[in-house]
């Protein structure tokens, strides 16, 4: 099993819902977000294009901020998902220095911590509450190792992208384009 | 043209607008931890060649600055560390992995047997001393007991300094986000400066003429080589991918072109390379003068490195 996101950038409007939802689901303090929505814009006036996205941590096969934690406390569980075991953090920054996304923060309380996927909704068949509120449902989570998943499907017909895939770190958010 | 802005409003401590979460506490402990390694890696070396009556000052004097730079350089880390009442972590697993484990536990090995280093000189240190009064006789066996070892020490010292010293570049060079950083240059250049930074200590502590003398023209050579790692470093981002190039311009052109060659190149490395030349041609130059500049570069070059390499990242 294989967990992963595809985000239909052309279906985003850019509304911010999921980062809300992000903060109430997981109780974010305030002044934090672990996921958020960048606007990209290319090309020079007229000819110019935006591309909206949702980001948050990336899930990544290679995670660099496992490999460097020293204590474990950065660690992929099933599904591969990646998680912060808080107790086990010390907070010494070497995962945020490793992240090529700058997809986690130092909590209040000292340890790091990041989108965890809402494993704890995850484990009980719902959905990541971002992907379940978004109100243009471009948002597709589930099991990219089962080939009939509707994740699967997205990622079959439509042409994607990961961010900085030439980091090496083999993310897991696709971004359909 | 590309711009990239958050929509969301974010803006999280130390990560927004670029890192900056790796402050001085980070550099200083990178520096003296090279510095400790230096220090150390010379007195082993001058013990396993048999030459302590030669060189007193590197065998006896500037190994006390060891165990106190390594005990500076570990409340700094520890200073840093955000969850510290749970730090006692980093020191039940070992992840190989990872430089920041396997380097503190490097410092946990280097550290005690810096300490019982400079244990097997403490009644040289006060040869007035009774020994033979209370309690202070239970010590003298673990005293006779060093001295009598202090080779086992040196052969430990050897590669466990050297590990140290490249792992204060390491540490930095690992992580792949940061492509300032992201070079195996940086470990053998750390240590190298690291190294430097030892031989210029002991030049301080040093009283014999000859010692001086001899360090000078190690850290000639050493100036030498951090110079041809820096040239190399610099070269290789350059015709590297488009972050590193972009990164390289920090110290080419950017923000850091300054303080990066005034500081390091010219005062830190240059300037004392020359006047250790003068020097040992037979002009008369304060030996003090050169040393203080080695360690003002070497620590400066920790500072700007830590800080330059937050500013570099991969662009998408
Ligand atoms: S996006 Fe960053 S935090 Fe998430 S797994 Fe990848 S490297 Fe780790
Ligand atoms: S801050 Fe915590 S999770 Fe991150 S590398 Fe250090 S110990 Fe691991």
């Amino acid at each position: 099993m294989r967990y992963a996101m595809a985000i239909d950038t052309k279906k985003c409007v850019g509304c911010s819902d999921c980062v809300v939802a992000c903060q109430t689901e997981n109780n974010v303090p305030e002044g934090f977000c672990r996921d958020w929505v960048t606007e990209s814009v290319s090309g020079t006036y007229p000819q110019v294009e935006i591309e909206l996205r949702s980001e948050r941590c990336n899930h990544c096969e290679d995670a660099p901020c496992v490999r460097c934690c020293p204590t474990g406390a950065s660690q992929i569980v099933d599904g591969g998902i990646v998680i912060v075991e808080h107790d086990e953090c010390i907070g010494c920054g070497a995962c945020i220095e490793s992240c090529p996304y700058d997809a986690r923060y130092v909590h209040p309380e000292g340890y790091v911590d990041k989108c965890t996927f809402c494993l704890h909704r995850v484990t009980e068949g719902l959905q990541p509450a971002c992907v379940s509120v978004c109100p243009t449902k471009c948002m597709y989570f589930g099991d990219i190792d089962d080939p009939n998943s509707e994740i699967s499907n997205m990622l079959k017909t439509r042409k994607q992208k990961t961010l900085a895939p030439e980091a090496g770190t083999n993310p897991h958010i696709f971004y359909l384009i | 043209m590309k711009e990239e802005i958050f929509i969301s409003g974010r803006n999280l401590p130390h990560i927004d607008p670029h890192l900056e979460l790796w402050h001085w506490p980070i550099s200083l402990y990178l520096f003296l931890g090279g510095l400790a390694a230096g220090i150390l890696f010379f007195a082993a070396l001058v013990v396993l060649f048999r030459k302590e009556d030669k060189y007193i000052g590197a065998v006896k004097y500037a190994t006390i600055i060891a165990p106190i730079a390594i005990g500076v350089g570990l409340l700094a880390l520890l200073y840093d560390l955000s969850h510290v009442w749970y730090a006692w972590r980093l020191y039940v697993t070992i992840r190989l992995e990872s430089p920041m484990s396997w380097g503190a536990w490097t410092l946990m090995l280097v550290m005690p047997v810096s300490m019982l280093w400079t244990l097997s000189y403490f009644k040289e240190y006060f040869p007035k001393w009774n020994w033979d009064f209370g309690f202070l006789s239970y010590f003298d066996w673990i005293i006779d007991f060093v001295i009598y070892h202090r080779r086992v020490l040196a052969w430990i010292l050897v590669p466990s300094t050297i590990l140290l010293g490249i792992y204060t570049g390491i540490l930095l060079s690992a992580f792949n986000a940061r492509p300032l950083w992201n070079n195996s240059i940086l470990g053998p250049l750390f240590l190298t400066s690291g190294l430097s930074t030892g031989a210029a200590t002991i030049i301080l502590m040093s009283k014999s003429h000859a010692e001086r003398r001899m360090f000078s023209m190690i850290d000639l050579v050493l100036i030498g080589i951090e110079l041809f790692l820096i040239i190399h470093m610099l070269m290789g981002m350059l015709a590297g991918s488009q972050v590193q190039h972009e990164a390289s311009l920090l110290l080419l052109g950017g923000e850091f072109t300054v303080s990066f060659w005034v500081f390091v190149i010219i005062l830190g490395l240059a300037f004392p390379a020359i006047l250790e030349i003068f020097e040992l041609v037979g002009f008369k130059v304060p030996a003090i003068i050169p040393a203080l500049l080695v360690l003002l570069g070497g620590i400066m070059f920790r500072f700007i490195m830590v800080e330059a390499g937050q500013l570099t990242r991969y662009l998408y």
